[in-house]
């Protein structure tokens, strides 16, 4: 990797930590994801991404700021890329994965609270994220009440901080709340960039978002397969770019992955003998570099071949349709589009189990494992519905909880081996 | 054919070997700062065929041994039937955790839960808070069924409860109803975490807090069901882990 301190400087980045962060990420995915066996050649595009995580993807965003491109970044999926792309602007996912700078998190906020907001302010307290740093505008969504009340906290400390409403009911009125939402977050991003939204540019906003969950939607396709022609690790790990890298880019890459998947599938060829044991983690995100559970999963003998998450289908099933002529019809249907999105805020929430079902189907899935992140009250509170659901369809379901700590390792994997047992026993 | 299993726990060590379907032999000793050593010393003079690993510290010893290892909630699955052919739930008190599980008509794992990652509602407490009052853990289980009555302890995490315990003394509270009031607060833990996962039925009863007298009558009492504990209560892992042995092919 280049020499990038006079870069990360200017960001105001704190050198120091930041380079024991590196090292530790680069020897946890040495770790965990170089030592697979049998990976697909495609990934190797991936691993330059992760090594560059920080470095050259970092460059590319700074060089489009000199070119006058507005840096927008979020934390969840209901943020549309599209508008941001129609406006010429640069949209990032930002980094709350890690157990970083919780210390300072907790001085601001009360302990039981979610490692993914905590990861969050940690990450900015600790001048860690060039990412976060790196942004114009930083887009926040009232989505579960942590969040919704951290982000009062999180106000003063970022230059931009755009708090977007959310519906929490899949009604009329709440699909009017997130049309209004969106039509005031064009606004906002056209102030900030000085360009207007145009039927054109909203067009290749979503051609090019399209694309990409396509792409995405193919390779979960693909998953379908067994011998499965991909680690749940990997594919995890793409659908955790998908929210930095370049847009275009990306779905290139991920194609050319999926032409050689799809020839693995006929050579019958895969990561782990046929066979092996089939299982889809639904839940919580997992947000760079959150890769414990996965890990735990996929070293017990089985293997992962879906994600219901926000970093996965949850994120990249839906594409928009492309219909109308206006401005505002295009706002309709990008509206229609995420109002699909089935995350645990809403009330009732039916169609994420039943999604869940419809994948364990698809993707023949021996079992379900569902991952909660200890205080993230919608998906735990949830996940009792979701279980019993599951377990009622003859979907075998173990309910996980916990946190971006190291120290429940042990107690995760003997639960983890005994559902594998489990499901072998069928 | 001789098959052992071994059950490395957070406590304790186990081990059971079996021979033409019988359980011939079985030991077991405090883990200490040395589960390996521990194990080794157990196996001392043994003589088995094939041997599974279970326990907390399966994955340690299995490259030690080069054996195969099972879960624990398998060992327990396995380790109840051959105490009890028509087990359905299983509730073990460990050193440091919890397991109720449910098996199905065929004796097949169904559902399980376990406790948190701390040591709350487990041996480990109840060992604390005898030391907190002064008794061995046979004198804790007879006083606390002396007991006519007891306090209620609140908290279920062993810092927590440890004082609330040393404050209920100072205040001049019984102590064998305080005694009495620990043992109920653990086992009101135990049997919801069992009532989720198996709602009714005979209980197999399993792991060392099973040895103390107390648990188990206030268990029978808690949960209205019949309660079934083996003859050594401890080794049910070990004889589970020799059960995968004899069948690992």
């Amino acid at each position: 990797m280049a020499d990038y301190t006079e870069m990360w400087k200017s960001l105001g980045i704190d050198i120091e930590n930041h380079n024991a962060l590196l090292a530790g990420l680069g020897q946890a995915y040495t770790d965990i994801f170089l030592s697979q066996k049998n990976r697909p050649e495609g990934m190797k595009y991936f691993d330059f991404v992760m090594s560059e995580v920080h470095g050259l993807r970092i460059k590319e965003i700074v060089d489009s700021k000199a070119q006058g491109r507005k840096v927008i970044g979020s934390y969840c999926v209901f943020v549309p890329e599209e508008l941001v792309l129609a406006v010429d602007g640069v949209a990032v996912g930002l980094c709350a994965g890690a157990e970083l700078g919780f210390e300072a998190a907790e001085a601001l906020l009360p302990r039981n609270t979610c490692s993914l907001i905590k990861s969050m302010f940690g990450f900015k307290l600790g001048k860690l994220c060039p990412y976060v740093e790196s942004c114009d505008v930083i887009v926040g969504e009232n989505t579960c009440d942590g969040k919704k009340k951290a982000y009062e906290i999180f106000r003063p400390l970022v230059k931009d901080l755009y708090v977007m409403d959310l519906p929490q009911t899949k009604s009329e009125t709440g699909r009017l709340v997130l049309k209004e939402e969106y039509r005031k977050f064009i606004a906002k991003l056209e102030k900030e960039s000085g360009k207007k939204v145009t039927v054109h540019s909203l067009k290749k906003g979503i051609e090019i978002v399209n694309a990409k969950r396509k792409a995405m939607i193919r390779l979960a396709a693909l998953r379908a397969a067994d011998p499965a022609p991909i680690s749940g690790l990997d594919a995890l790990l793409i659908n955790q770019v998908f929210f930095h890298d370049d847009p275009v880019r990306f779905t290139d890459s991920v194609n050319k992955l999926c032409d050689e998947l799809e020839q693995r599938v006929k050579d019958h060829k895969g990561v782990f003998p046929k066979g092996t044991t089939r299982i889809i983690v639904s839940g919580c995100p997992m947000a760079v570099p959150n890769w414990k559970l996965p890990m735990l999963i996929e070293t017990s003998n089985a293997v992962i071949v879906g994600e219901e998450s926000c970093v996965g289908e949850r994120g990249t099933r839906w594409l928009t349709e492309i219909k109308g002529n206006t401005v505002e019809e295009l706002l309709d249907a990008i509206t229609d589009r995420y109002f699909n999105v089935d995350c645990a805020v809403f009330t009732p929430n039916p169609s994420r189990v039943n999604y869940v079902k419809e994948m364990a189907k698809k993707l023949h899935a021996d079992g379900v494992i569902h991952y909660s992140l200890q205080f993230c009250q919608p998906y735990i509170i949830e996940s009792g519905q979701v279980e019993k659901e599951l377990e009622k369809s003859h979907i075998p379901t173990l309910r996980l909880e916990t946190d971006y700590s190291q120290e429940d390792a042990g107690q995760l994997k003997t639960r983890i081996e005994a559902f594998n047992e489990r499901l072998k026993r069928k | 054919m001789r098959y052992a299993g071994i059950d490395i726990g957070s406590r304790t060590v186990k081990l059971a070997v079996i021979e033409d379907g019988r359980l011939v032999l079985s030991r077991k000793s405090i883990t200490s700062h040395n589960p390996l050593g521990i194990a080794h010393e157990l196996m001392e003079g043994v003589e088995y065929d094939r041997v599974t690993a279970t326990g907390y510290g399966r994955h340690l010893i299995k490259g030690h041994l080069d054996c195969p290892v099972v879960s624990e909630i398998t060992a327990f699955v396995r380790g109840s039937r051959f105490f009890s052919e028509d087990c359905e739930s299983i509730l073990d008190i460990g050193g440091q955790d919890t397991k109720a599980i449910s098996l199905d008509k065929d004796g097949n794992l169904c559902k399980f839960e376990m406790n948190d990652r701390c040591a709350a509602g487990t041996g480990r407490f109840l060992e604390v808070m005898a030391t907190v009052l002064g008794f061995t853990l046979e004198e804790f289980s007879l006083a606390a069924l002396s007991a006519k009555r007891a306090e209620k302890i609140n908290s279920m995490c062993t810092v927590f409860a440890e004082s609330e315990v040393v404050s209920l003394v100072t205040q001049g509270a019984d102590r064998n109803e305080v005694a009495l009031g620990i043992h109920k607060a653990i086992i009101s833990r135990a049997a919801g975490l069992l009532k989720r996962v198996a709602p009714s039925g005979k209980i197999f009863f399993a792991g060392g807090v099973a040895l103390n007298g107390c648990a188990r009558s206030l268990l029978e009492q808690e949960t209205g069901r019949p309660v079934f504990v083996p003859p050594d209560p401890q080794i049910v892992g070990a004889v589970g882990a020799a059960l995968v042995a004899s069948e690992n092919i």
